[in-house]
């Protein structure tokens, strides 16, 4: 067996304290069978963790208390806050916007899933070779990685343009279509771009894992006679489950607060069909100039986002008998 | 501590142009310098936002530049992007980050900064400097007063919504410039059966659409039922004319009146003016100060004839005039309340010596619009753009009702109200009953 700590930091880039804290623990715990190891908390550590805590606090929590306070009252962004107890919180719930933005959400969050987390699996899987070839198309694959989002909407926007995008300009008339101006149309241009924006970060995270797994399971599958697809179904996916967990929880954490690349390009139209919760918030807030209502969106964005990122940890993490290195 | 608080504002106003699109909020001190440690001239220094884009970015940077060079303080001017803009600068006021000078449209949403006091009463100031206020044109005050007291002073040049149409096109599909609603309907589908599209419109940006709602109201149900409407009259919006414009709407829609794909077209990205200018399109409702990017964008669009303007047509059994128009009668400042004595004198002497100046009124007929000052009628005669310059100033002059575009006559929470109805109202997911009934709830789509 080679040792996987080394390549299993690539694994960690991105995930969490959390996840990196169940995969120490429940790694080890079902290998050996024994309690988890704990360290004694010196000064040091408490040191060590300051710089970080305070950041944590004047930057997330400080505004999220700020937020919480302001969904109590009404403000309309400049002048005076008036504290009107649970009017904006009334109207934050009552309203179809919510409810209907709320719905998007989740679309977006089951759609985004759907469509990367197979593809990003299988390009992890393929990248993870290490033909020279594979090299060249992972610097490829990994170009939309570094682009800004806004960059990349306002480019898309310039190339979906139905009389001066793509269409007239590669003189394929197919390609004039109503992309951003119909209700179906306008959420698969949305996922396509977030998929083609997203994908190759969580192919990424897969093709680290998929290095760390130890060469000798495949030798040996290989010597049992099993053929590539049945090693990637039994060998590599298996392995891959907290790399699987910590990829979903970016990815679903993610598209619960996307914004930037829906707000240049459909600003939550045609009507309100893209308007997602997110997006909804910042328009409340800062267009119609109602903060109090867009706070309280604001705490259920929240409450939901940790919800979720508890939620899908939970769905692989409190199952100590499922070993990931079990065999190697 | 004046130091401290001018060096953090002049630092906030100094971020570049490229946050805007961002909307990120800090940057680096700009070339202007920062705190009393004195630019050009007399030692103090005072900031101003201004709307990107050009011709007037050019114009408004070279009147600070002049002004600069005058030794009567010093002037930052920082440029945004007109959407990001107007979200920014309210966050700004509310931060108490607003740059000294506050450029906006005057109307509902300089109402609500008046009522927070955010911004000066300037109307003793003006009655000190009364050659000053004589310089412009009357009809400007209206959208700079509330409650009877001046808030705001005019800058740059008046902006009606006409009734653009590429006479090409026109000449091709046998029609000509709609006079009435009939020659409308005939413009539209002369252009579908002959190959065109009849309107060019760029529907994601909604105010575009406003446009249209804007002089349909008027002509169906005359001036009045927008006046009440934007005094917050009791049920204003549920006025018959209201629906009537509904109903045309409905009647543009079904007729495609509308170029394919306008749902996704954005006015951000000017596509609208191109689809006009490109032999593309027939007709376009804009603002005049299109006319400046279809000039320069436009090849000898402009300069060789083709490009039409013309008054919304008037519709039957309506009660609106030919000659009523619809727009922005120009932009206008605001001094920041939260601002320093020494920042509102750098301030004042800009709006009396460096805002709107001949020189400055010159660039603005060279660019191809009317500046909003007295006298312009020689300057306006021998520009190149002669014709179409003279028609807006008289049309202004002429006009028995110039309303104010809608989105800034209204406080800023209807307006957003407004226009999300208005793009639902267009996309045809909305009955024109359902929209009045929306507006007068103030309900959100």
């Amino acid at each position: 067996m080679t040792s996987p700590s080394a390549v299993r930091q690539d694994v960690r880039v991105g995930a969490d304290a959390s996840q990196t804290r169940a995969r120490r623990q429940s790694a080890p715990r079902a290998r050996r069978g024994t309690e988890p190891h704990r360290e004694p908390v010196h000064v040091s550590h408490v040191l060590f963790a300051l710089p970080a805590l305070l950041f944590f606090g004047v930057f997330a929590l400080l505004p999220l208390v700020g937020v919480l306070v302001l969904s109590f009252t009404s403000w309309n962004g400049i002048g005076a806050i008036h504290f009107t107890g649970l009017t904006s919180w009334t109207e934050a719930l009552s309203r179809s916007t919510t409810w209907h933005g709320l719905a998007l959400v989740v679309l977006m969050i089951v759609a985004t899933w759907l469509l990367q987390t197979p593809l990003s699996i299988l390009l992890g899987t393929f990248l993870a070779g290490q033909q020279r070839y594979r090299n060249v198309l992972a610097i490829l694959y990994f170009l939309p990685l570094l682009l800004s989002s806004a960059a990349i909407a306002i480019t898309f926007k310039s190339l979906l343009d139905p009389n001066f995008g793509l269409a007239s300009g590669l003189n394929l008339p197919f390609l004039k279509q109503n992309w951003l101006g119909d209700s179906v149309l306008v959420w698969i241009v949305l996922l396509v771009i977030i998929a083609w924006q997203f994908i190759p970060f969580h192919t990424l995270i897969y093709q680290g894992a998929v290095r760390q797994i130890p060469r000798s399971m495949f030798e040996a599958a290989e010597i049992d006679g099993a053929g590539r697809v049945r090693q990637f179904f039994s060998i590599t996916l298996p392995q891959l489950k907290y790399t699987l967990i910590t990829s979903s929880t970016l990815m679903v954490v993610g598209a619960l607060t996307y914004f930037d690349i829906i707000f240049v390009l459909t600003q939550g139209g045609p009507g309100s069909s893209t308007r997602i919760l997110p997006l909804d918030m910042y328009l409340t807030g800062f267009r119609g100039n109602e903060m109090g209502v867009a706070s309280a969106l604001a705490v259920i964005l929240v409450v939901l986002g940790l919800g979720l990122a508890l939620g899908v940890q939970r769905l692989g993490g409190t199952d100590a008998s499922a070993s990931q290195m079990e065999g190697a | 501590m004046r130091n401290f608080s001018l060096s953090r504002r002049s630092l906030f106003g100094a971020s570049a142009g490229a946050a805007a699109m961002t909307l990120a909020a800090c940057g680096t001190s700009g070339p202007g310098g920062s705190g009393g440690s004195g630019g050009s001239g007399g030692g103090n220094s005072a900031s101003i936002w201004q709307l990107s884009g050009q011709p007037n970015e050019g114009i408004y940077k070279d009147s600070v530049d002049a002004f600069n060079e005058l030794d009567k303080g010093t002037l930052d001017i920082t440029f945004f992007q007109n959407d990001a803009y107007k979200q920014k600068i309210r966050t700004a006021i509310g931060a108490g980050e607003a740059p000294t000078v506050i450029y906006g449209w005057g109307g509902g949403g300089l109402r609500t900064y008046a009522e927070e006091k955010q911004v000066d009463d300037l109307t003793s100031w003006l009655e000190e400097n009364s050659d000053f206020k004589k310089g412009f044109v009357d009809s400007v005050w209206d959208a700079a007063t509330v409650d009877d007291k001046i808030y705001a002073l005019p800058i740059g040049a008046t902006q009606p919504i006409i009734m653009f149409s590429n006479e090409k096109v026109l000449d091709k599909i046998g029609a000509e410039a709609p006079k009435t609603w009939d020659d409308l309907m005939d413009v539209v589908e002369k252009a579908n059966s002959g190959g065109a599209a009849p309107i060019s419109l760029a529907g994601q940006s909604r105010w575009t659409s406003m446009m249209w709602l804007e002089y349909l109201l008027d002509r169906i149900g005359g001036p009045e039922v927008f006046a009440n409407i934007a005094a917050g009259k009791k049920d204003a919006w549920l006025d018959d004319a209201v629906v009537e414009m509904g109903n045309k709407v409905k009647e543009l829609l079904k007729a495609k009146a509308f170029a394919d794909g306008f749902e996704s077209m954005s006015a951000d990205s000017n596509t609208d003016q191109a689809l006009l200018w490109s032999d593309k399109a027939a007709l376009m409702l804009h603002g005049g100060w299109t006319y400046g990017g279809m000039k320069t964008s436009g090849g000898d669009f402009v300069s060789g004839g083709h490009l039409g303007y013309g008054p919304f047509p008037t519709i039957e059994g309506g009660k609106g005039k030919l000659e009523n128009l619809v727009g922005n009668p120009c932009n206008y400042v605001s001094l920041s309340s939260a601002a320093s004595k020494d920042e509102k004198t750098v301030a004042k002497s800009y709006f009396l010596d460096g805002m709107m100046t001949d020189d400055v009124a010159a660039a603005f007929v060279k660019s191809g619009s009317a500046p909003v000052i007295q006298g312009q009628e020689d300057a306006l005669a021998k520009s190149d753009d002669a014709d179409y310059l003279q028609w807006v100033y008289t049309s202004i002059q002429d006009a028995p009702v110039f309303t104010q575009s809608w989105d800034q006559a209204l406080q800023p929470t209807d307006a957003e109200n407004l226009l999300v109805n208005t793009e639902q109202l267009f996309l045809g997911k909305l009955e024109p009953e359902q929209f009045a009934e929306n507006m007068n709830s103030g309900k959100g789509a």
